[in-house]
């Protein structure tokens, strides 16, 4: 179980190396440089140049990615130019706003997506099933941002039962109950947004492997042993049926990332995903690509959570 | 005949295709006696495994109708929770592939201490681990204590072949019913197998069902034998006389389709089993892979009849068949 657990890390160092080569040859693509809109425009170019030379944006790509990496490696990643302070400090801000939404969000998506992909795999045909996979079928074809504002619009501001904006009601101390509680209804709907669209493909997985499932040959030998209806799916269907699930869970990951950029920008949650977005208009480069080097790294990670998971859930990878 | 132990009664079983349905097992009835061991020939498509999961009730979509008693139960008649009472208890079944067969997540001692722990729930864990030792150690696998603790894709194809057996027998049923259990074999483990099988027979006194198009398999296995074809039982008699004297022409295609020494050619039955849709209902449904046999040999509507004690035969047709190769003079052999 470890060796295989240290034999995936091994791969997935050299993996982030090669993610973190990207994202700054990537940003050294785009246009203009730390300097751009900073200076007094009355400078001369030869005092810029100057200037240049000094921070070292003049030297070959891969001394300005040592220096960059160096840097990162120990948590700095420079400076906001637009708000004038440490990204990582920024960033610190934001980071458990966004891991507090993707994680309530994940466990709404497997509220809904198991016992949905359960009862549409068991009773698979019927109008019940009919029904949630109309439900998938919806989920599918709708884009996020229009659900989330149609939920915006309907639970923020017709019935007013949500927030419509932030991540904590002003004026409350941290740590107190009224506060964790505010936090908790603040990321609720953006939450529940992302899940119900989020999840169809899930329900989806995990019927096709239920139905998929129930007529392999060793659920009958499992009937034949005599096993009521509930044991056959309890310990034999369910369980076989949850592996593509749970590889598909550090994927989820990923496709959350994706997700709290769009849902963040919408519901005005102050996380990660509107950093990112409001930085990228801001051409604020620093900060984006702090930024993509996280959510590559959180993507990287999830996949081998996934492996790890896997190798839990199914003997027949794992490495003796 | 209180040897008896399995009594079918007109057993049909249909299956529903497109807007109808189609027996794939047609009017069946059948005995089965303690201590005895009844082979089912026929090939594939004959309907020797729906019969098999009939009597075991494990088809999903089936209309069954007829009687199955097992003692003083009918099983087409018993609730779910009547049969998952009898299932892996007193009816239990091997499968044909070991490979599909068994949980691939499940450990195999965990798999054969479930058929205990439905049947036996008074056993203590301990109890319940030395009776799947003990098992093992039965069904013939080195190192039980190793194997208790594997999953199957860990032992070879023979190896899960005896865990499915064991898995039948954990409860020592009175009836078992093996489905073509060493086609997916090689033949030097199929002939251990098969030796395991007539081990557990004489010591379970148990009835025994195996299914086979094997005929090696049923001459050296089976005290009686029925022959199916095309949904129906076409003839059915005591092992010798099977062999010695076969009359169904299905049958006698069938003997004469297995290799004998300084045979050049191989014997080969015309055409293949109709698909149940296709199947026509009346007559004598081997009529048409038989066409060089006048119209009129046939019954309208064939019946079994009784030949001789035990030895039934299905339409009248046997008593007028002859090979083609033959030629008509082989007649006489037919209807000896």
């Amino acid at each position: 179980m470890w060796k295989f657990i240290v034999r995936r890390l091994l791969v997935t160092f050299p993996q982030i190396v090669l993610l973190s080569i990207l994202v700054f040859v990537m940003a050294q693509f785009m246009p203009g440089d730390a300097l751009t809109g900073q200076v007094d425009p009355n400078v001369s170019p030869e005092i810029k140049q100057q200037i240049r030379e000094r921070l070292g944006l003049n030297n070959p790509w891969y001394v300005q990615y040592t220096d960059w990496i160096g840097g990162a490696v120990t948590g700095d990643f420079g400076q906001s130019f637009r708000f004038k302070m440490p990204v990582t400090d920024l960033i610190e801000q934001r980071i458990y706003n966004t891991f507090w939404l993707s994680l309530v969000t994940l466990i709404f998506m497997y509220i809904i997506a198991v016992p949905l992909g359960i009862i549409s795999g068991r009773y698979n045909d019927t109008w019940l099933d009919q029904t949630i996979t109309g439900y998938t079928y919806l989920g599918f074809a709708t884009p996020l941002f229009i659900f989330a504002l149609v939920m915006l619009w309907i639970f923020g501001y017709q019935f007013g039962w949500f927030p419509t904006s932030g991540s904590v009601a002003p004026g409350l101390s941290p740590g107190s109950w009224d506060y964790v509680w505010s936090k908790f209804q603040h990321l609720l709907l953006p939450a529940l947004s992302m899940a119900l669209i989020g999840t169809v493909s899930t329900v989806q997985y995990l019927r096709s492997e239920i139905v998929d499932t129930k007529q392999r040959d060793f659920i009958i030998t499992a009937r034949a042993k005599g096993a009521s209806e509930s044991r056959v799916y309890n310990r034999h269907i369910l369980r076989n049926s949850v592996l593509p699930i749970a590889a598909f869970f550090g994927w989820e990951i990923t496709g959350l990332i994706s997700g709290t950029i769009f849902i963040e920008r919408i519901f005005g949650y102050p996380g990660m995903g509107a950093l990112f977005l409001e930085s990228v208009l801001m051409r604020d480069y620093s900060v984006v690509t702090a930024l993509v080097l996280l959510f590559g790294v959180a993507a990287i990670l999830g996949a081998l959570l996934s492996d790890i998971i896997l190798s839990i859930v199914d003997p027949r990878i794992r490495i003796k | 005949m209180s040897n008896r132990l399995l009594e079918i009664e007109n057993l049909t079983t249909s299956f529903r295709i497109g807007d109808g349905y189609y027996a794939a097992v047609d009017n069946v009835s059948l005995t089965v006696n303690r201590n005895e061991v009844l082979g089912i020939v026929g090939e594939s498509g004959s309907g020797k495994s729906a019969l098999a999961f009939s009597i075991m009730r494990l088809h999903n979509r089936a209309k069954i109708e007829g009687k199955i008693n097992l003692e003083d139960t009918d099983l087409v008649k018993a609730s779910t929770n009547e049969l998952n009472k009898l299932r892996g208890d007193s009816l239990s079944m091997i499968f044909q592939d070991p490979l599909t067969a068994l949980n691939p997540l499940m450990e195999i001692g965990a798999q054969i201490g479930e058929t205990l722990v439905l049947h036996r729930p008074q056993m203590s864990k301990k109890q319940r681990y030395d009776r799947v030792i003990e098992l093992l150690n039965l069904v013939g696998i080195p190192r039980p204590e190793h194997v208790y603790q594997q999953y199957p894709h860990e032992l070879s194809g023979g190896m899960r072949q005896r865990v499915v057996i064991a898995i039948a027998i954990a409860n020592k049923p009175q009836l078992l019913i093996a489905d073509e259990p060493t086609t997916a074999l090689d033949v030097t483990i199929q002939a251990q197998i098969l030796d395991l099988i007539h081990k557990l027979k004489e010591e379970m006194d148990a009835g025994i069902i195996l299914i086979t198009h094997d005929l090696g398999v049923v001459a050296e296995m089976a005290d009686r034998v029925a022959v199916m074809y095309a949904g129906e039982i076409v003839e059915v008699a005591e092992v010798h006389t099977l062999f010695e004297n076969p009359l169904h022409p299905y049958t006698r295609s069938l003997l004469n389709s297995v290799p004998t020494e300084g045979q050049d050619k191989l014997h080969v039955i015309q055409g293949i089993v109709p698909s149940l849709k296709n199947l026509p209902r009346t007559g004598c449904r081997f009529a048409a892979r038989i066409p060089w046999i006048d119209e009129s040999a046939h019954e309208e509507n064939p019946v079994l009849h009784e030949v001789s004690p035990g030895h039934y035969v299905r339409c009248t047709c046997h008593s007028k068949f002859y090979f083609p190769e033959e030629g008509k003079e082989g007649e006489a052999n037919g209807a000896s």
